[in-house]
């Protein structure tokens, strides 16, 4: 995935969400999915440079992965489908229908109590 | 204190490329975004593809590069018209930057727009244009090991172009490998191999770009 651009639109949504909330953000939940996948050490980087300087400055960033399900049409076996390694893990045939990919989600944010 | 919020990332880009592919399906326009690494013969596969359509078909091309104009100009020179899009260091296109672009060609005789994005095999795959259809090219000097390497780029094209077919006598480019590898990663994907240079194998994706068109 794109990190920095993701990161950007978070931050971004974020600052639009926090008009209404007095306090700091202190946590920041996304999930992603197999091939909507991001990359968890560019995307805490890019997280950290986006929010430097704003109320997320110094948030947590939680990075949930979906997995994306596949059925081997050979062996009927259920997988979870890995892009780097398209094959069924039982038969090892590549022939497989795939479920649908979860989208890139800004699922919840955490503000400090007062 | 905890906030739900489930909205979509990239949400702007998806909703400007949504309203580009509304705008050109009303238009009865066919957009098509092609994505490779740079060096691979995009360019010159559509001054070739436009060539070879002259008089049946009116493609137009948006390109994408850092920076010249180059590309267009190359294009321009083939009758077709043309708008190149600078970025300026972004490493891809996005939704917006076409909608400019598309308001900018004078689009009442065009059946085809090629979007030719920045020649990059990594981010230009993440972000919808709004185009119809998905073409990735790889080219034989790459070698064959591009999809491998590079799967999201073929997980999300309805085809995929293998360049230069006429260099496979000279380099150990097993294209049977390279087919293998990408149909894993996408079933249906439609598969051609042609040579820009000489026009071989053109037949089958000039066919199947009028056939899609219509």
């Amino acid at each position: 995935m794109h990190e920095s651009a993701v990161a950007h639109d978070i931050v971004n949504s974020i600052l639009a969400e926090a008009k209404n909330q007095p306090g700091k953000v202190t946590r920041v939940l996304v999930s992603c999915g197999q091939i909507n996948a991001l990359n968890d050490e560019v995307m805490q980087f890019a997280f950290e440079a986006a929010t430097a300087d704003t109320i997320c400055q110094g948030a947590k960033l939680e990075i949930k992965h979906i997995p994306l399900k596949a059925t081997c049409k050979n062996c009927s076996g259920e997988f979870e489908f890995d892009l780097y390694n398209p094959n069924c893990p039982k038969c090892g045939k590549s022939d497989c229908t795939l479920g649908e990919d979860a989208p890139l989600l800004l699922e919840e944010i955490e503000f400090e109590e007062d | 204190m905890k906030l739900k919020i489930n909205k979509k990332i990239l949400a702007k880009n998806e909703d400007c490329a949504a309203a580009n592919r509304k705008f050109l399906k009303d238009k009865n326009i066919l957009c098509i975004n092609m994505i490779s690494s740079p060096g691979s013969g995009k360019t010159t596969t559509l001054e070739k593809t436009i060539n070879m359509l002259k008089g049946k078909v009116n493609i137009a091309v948006i390109e994408g590069d850092l920076q010249t104009q180059l590309d267009a100009e190359r294009i321009r020179a083939t009758g077709a018209q043309a708008i190149q899009i600078e970025t300026k260091g972004a490493c891809h296109l996005s939704a917006a930057q076409v909608t400019n672009a598309i308001h900018t060609l004078n689009i009442d005789q065009i059946d085809i727009i090629i979007i030719e994005n920045v020649g990059n095999l990594v981010c230009p795959s993440d972000f919808d244009l709004g185009e119809e259809k998905r073409v990735v090219l790889v080219s034989v000097p790459e070698g064959d090991e591009k999809c491998a390497k590079y799967p999201k780029a073929f997980a999300k094209a309805d085809v995929l172009l293998i360049n230069k077919i006429d260099l496979l006598e000279h380099l150990d480019f097993d294209v049977n490998r390279i087919k293998k590898d990408a149909l894993k990663l996408k079933k249906d994907l439609k598969i051609f191999e042609i040579s820009a240079k000489t026009g071989d194998g053109f037949e089958d994706w000039l066919n199947w770009l009028t056939k899609t068109k219509k």
